[in-house]
């Protein structure tokens, strides 16, 4: 079926990390998130063996949306908010390609939240990772959808009037089907929750915590790796619910029961009161994908992609038969 | 021509004016599809108006049909017989049928004392419900049921009056009933036999419009504009259209998404951001892509065209205008859409802007767009509007014989081995081009690996703000309008309908191409020695062309559906030639026959340099 040609490396030679890394120039801003989710990216990819030439790596605009120049796939750096219009496009109309879609907070939940909501609806085979640092760091800072009312970074000329997102119960509830949290410097935490999202087949969110050491002062790296006391007894501010047993993933979807509760404990996990921040797989569930709910009906959509059926014949001469239409029209 | 004046005595054969009307929901339509295949059947050729409100139920809706011998293009003012079966279409109507010609009224409702009727209109009144009382008899079944063959009665009787019989509403039944629907046929000839015997002799002898088959007649296609560009899109091999609801260009989309047998995956999106958006990601990947929207949408899609322009993106949008502003007039139409098509979004890029006029240029050119977007790696839009896009015609079959898909400059596999140097990236917006083309690689390909950015880019895509790099790399991409301008054949920029040398140019564009050129003959008769100049490509503008053409011209007149007139004013700022002469319209009901050969002669014989049309309920 043409939703399930391999997107992996099948030469005897391995692909090293190196080979996912480009040369473009970088301009982030000395120990921003960005580096750590962008070595993370490169790590899933060579470790999954993804041949660089079937990915395609969207993103929409701002600093973390620079990311495809630097990953050495396709890369389609687009519109302020868009970036997943181009990521559904690009996986409907070459379902054989391996799609990634980054962009940040401000792009995804802010000016891009009616394409959020519409994604999760569809499940296209996609994995999306949003670097999330609560600010608009590329204009100076301003409070992102994410930051929370009365909050007030040092790049705020007062605190936050807006209440806050919660991107992972909008994901939720918008029908994503594969929801995770981690930290842009969580190391194999990040590469693994990047990896599972590539590898689920279906709309998959990694919402990134991520420092911007230039205008979120508040939740900056020291923020997120000074231990915090609780109980008297010194602990990480994030933690990996898998290991306090947490399951997220749905084991029969046509079990109605599992998938509410499934989805009951993570719209639970998601607004977790704190302080502490838990990270990891907060649901997984597989249903059809939207290409496939597609091509049940136009089967010949399964041999061939849009991308890919042929039109013309040698010559260049068109070749789609219309006259079955024309059997309707013709008087 | 049929010019609505007509003496009492002379019949009138094929060439006949047909309106019915009613609430929105209640079968206007219906009516219309069954008069029309069954006047098609008969070797006649139709054009039908549709009119309705932008609401679902309740609201009065009217179709009007044009009947005639030859291929006819647009509706005449005149209404030879309105056929109602309520009492407000008769109220709203009757006024605009001329004497000589007829009312069919259902009595029970309509009262003709309460009429505003011009004199020497025949009324003939139709018991609609006796009609169905008898068909349910000889049935048998209950009446209740047959309240919808009203639709069928109608008709039945319009071809009573026009002397067409039987078989030809037997035949339009069988080309609107198919499949499952096949068994409501004989019901159907029930009733339309009982309401044919309704209308008397003596009335059917007064009324001086007949229609008579004619044999022979090849087969047509009976079709919408909607229907012909998504025929075309179908035939140009666009596998992947994307459309957020709207009138008047859902039609089209929704079309095509009953048609799935031919691989063309058509997606409802959630806004006409996204919308065009998703095209243009498609295109990318190499589908031929493509969105159809109206005003309103095209309006959001600025920003995303802007990207696809920056990034050679070949996708093509086709815009069915209608009234605007803001929402406007959602189902009437206009064509105010001109400026903006060649001018949305902020910044310089290439786009080339088609302006076909008829629907087999809905056809044609929706395929052509697809080549000329390949070809110059740049959006096409197509401006189409509601006239055509909605209203029905019978035109001849499609002539796909020369019909060649042109991909443009795409990479082969040997292509990316000699062109990227061995470096891993593909220089896709190479600056090494003649004519502002560079050879693009798709998504999938090895070693076609490349960068797309919204900000300015490197040859491989990667952001460069540096002047040197921006100097050429802008002027690379604006160099394809000139490459399109030279390329495109002159045949998809202008035509020029009629003879050669006559003293008066009509210029126009889009759909009053139809009136326009169904004028034409009536105004020769009268002395005004007139051809028509149709502005076929927008943009890049056929300045050399237009200028040739309109300085060979003693006089020029401008013909549009929109305040200013707005491709006047685009050939001044082109050519420098000013059109002062100018018919315009802006009522959202579209330009009649009627009101080319009024118009024009007001502006030939009278000297009257604006003439402003307001015909159309």
């Amino acid at each position: 079926m043409a939703s399930n040609i391999n997107t992996k490396n099948i030469s005897d030679t391995k692909l090293t990390v190196k080979e996912y890394k480009t040369d473009a120039h970088n301009d982030w801003c000395p120990g921003c998130g960005d580096f750590g989710i962008l070595n993370a990216i490169h790590q899933a990819m060579a470790e999954l063996q993804l041949a660089p030439w079937r990915v395609v790596t969207c993103s929409g605009v701002g600093c973390s949306s620079k990311t495809p120049h630097f990953v050495n796939t396709y890369g389609i750096h687009t519109l302020h908010g868009r970036v997943l219009p181009f990521a559904l496009g690009a996986k409907m109309a070459n379902p054989e390609l391996q799609v990634l879609a980054v962009g940040g907070d401000g792009d995804g939940y802010g000016i891009g939240a009616g394409h959020f909501v519409h994604a999760g609806r569809r499940n296209v085979d996609i994995a999306y990772l949003v670097f999330n640092n609560e600010v608009y760091g590329l204009t100076k800072g301003q409070a992102s959808p994410t930051l929370k009312r009365g909050e007030q970074p040092k790049s705020l000329p007062s605190p936050n009037t807006s209440d806050g997102v919660n991107p992972l119960a909008m994901a939720l509830s918008s029908g994503f089907t594969f929801i995770a949290r981690t930290y842009a410097f969580a190391g194999a935490h990040l590469k693994n929750m990047i990896i599972q999202a590539m590898e689920h087949k279906g709309m998959a969110l990694v919402d990134i915590l991520q420092p911007c050491p230039t205008y979120n002062n508040l939740h900056d790296k020291q923020y997120f790796s000074t231990p915090i006391e609780i109980d008297g007894q010194k602990q990480q501010r994030w933690f990996d619910i898998a290991e306090q047993g947490y399951d997220g993933v749905v084991k029969d979807p046509n079990n109605a029961e599992e998938v509410n509760q499934k989805r009951s404990q993570a719209f639970e996990m998601a607004y977790h009161p704190g302080p502490r921040i838990p990270v990891g797989v907060l649901y997984k569930i597989d249903v059809p994908v939207y290409y496939d709910r597609f091509s049940e009906n136009a089967p010949i959509l399964k041999e061939h992609t849009p991308a890919s059926l042929p039109v013309a014949d040698a010559k260049g001469l068109a070749t789609t038969d219309l006259s079955e239409a024309y059997s309707h029209l013709a008087v | 021509m049929a010019t609505g004046t007509q003496e009492k005595s002379k019949v009138q054969v094929n060439d006949f004016s047909w309106m019915i009307g009613g609430p929105q929901g209640t079968g206007v339509d219906s009516s219309a599809t069954l008069f029309a295949k069954a006047c098609i059947v008969a070797g006649l050729w139709i054009f039908g108006k549709r009119e309705y409100h932008s609401n679902i139920k309740g609201d009065h809706s009217y179709f009007q049909i044009r009947v005639s011998d030859h291929e006819v293009k647009s509706h005449l003012d005149p209404v030879h017989l309105l056929t109602t079966y309520e009492d407000s279409t008769a109220q709203i109507h009757a006024h605009e049928v001329i004497p000589g010609g007829a009312i069919i009224y259902d009595p029970t409702v309509t009262h003709p004392e309460n009429l505003k009727l011009n004199k020497d209109v025949t009324l003939v009144p139709l018991d609609y419900a006796a009609v169905l009382r008898q068909c349910a008899e000889e049935i048998g079944q209950p009446f209740s049921k047959l309240v919808i063959m009203k639709n069928t009665v109608s008709v039945a009787a319009s071809f009573a009056l026009l002397g067409l019989g039987m078989p030809e509403i037997e035949e339009g039944l069988k080309t609107i009933f198919t499949g499952k629907k096949e068994k409501l046929i004989p019901l159907n000839v029930t009733a339309a036999k009982i309401a044919h015997e309704a209308i008397s002799k003596e009335i059917i002898d007064k009324f001086p419009y007949k229609l008579k088959p004619i044999k022979g007649t090849p087969k047509r296609l009976v079709l919408t504009g909607n229907q012909a560009v998504a025929l075309g899109k179908l035939k140009a091999g666009c596998r992947f259209q994307t459309y957020y609801p709207i009138t008047p260009a859902s039609d089209e989309s929704v079309y095509l998404e009953g048609m799935p047998e031919y691989g063309m995956l058509v997606m409802q999106c959630e806004d006409e951001i996204a919308s065009v958006l998703q095209a243009i990601s498609g295109a990318i990947m190499g589908a031929r892509s493509s969105t159809s929207t109206s005003g309103p949408g095209f309006s959001l899609m600025a920003e995303g065209l802007g990207w696809a322009g920056m990034n050679e993106v070949p996708v093509v949008v086709v815009n069915y205008q209608r009234g605007g502003p803001a929402t406007g007039l959602p189902t009437r139409h206009e064509q105010a859409d001109l400026f903006f098509s060649i001018h949305f979004a902020h910044g310089e890029f290439p786009r080339i802007v088609l302006t076909p006029g008829d629907h087999s240029e809905y056809f044609y050119d929706a395929f052509e767009s697809f080549n000329i977007a390949d070809q110059f790696q740049t959006p096409v839009i197509l401006l189409c509007d509601k006239n055509i896009g909605n209203n029905t015609q019978s035109i001849p079959m499609f002539d796909e014989s020369k019909l060649i898909i042109n991909r443009g400059k795409i990479a082969t596999d040997a292509d990316i081995k000699k062109l990227d140097g061995g470096n891993g990236s593909f220089k896709r917006f190479s600056l090494d081009t003649k004519n502002g083309v560079s050879t693009r690689s798709l998504p999938g390909q090895k070693g076609g690996i490349y960068w797309m950015s919204g900000d300015e880019h490197s040859e491989v895509g990667h952001i460069d703000e540096s002047s040197a790099l921006r100097q050429v790399m802008h002027a690379k991409r604006m160099k394809k309008l000139e490459a399109a301008a030279k390329e495109i054949p002159s045949e998809m920029k202008f035509a020029l309908h009629g003879d050669k040398n006559a003293d008066i140019t009509l210029v126009s564009w889009g759909s009053p191409k139809g009136p326009i050129l169904d004028a034409l003959p009536t105004l020769q008769k009268a002395g005004i020695n007139v051809n028509f100049l149709q502005v076929r490509m927008a943009w890049p503008f056929p300045s050399d062309e237009v200028t040739a053409i309109l300085n060979k011209a003693k006089t020029v007149v401008g013909i549009e559906m929109n305040f200013t007139g707005q491709m006047c004013d685009l050939i001044r700022r082109e050519t420098g030639i000013e059109i002062k002469n100018r018919i315009l319209k802006w009522n959202g009901r579209p330009i009649s026959e009627t009101e080319i050969v009024d118009g024009v002669t007001d502006v030939i014989k009278n000297k009257k340099q604006r003439v402003e049309l307001t015909g159309g309920l």
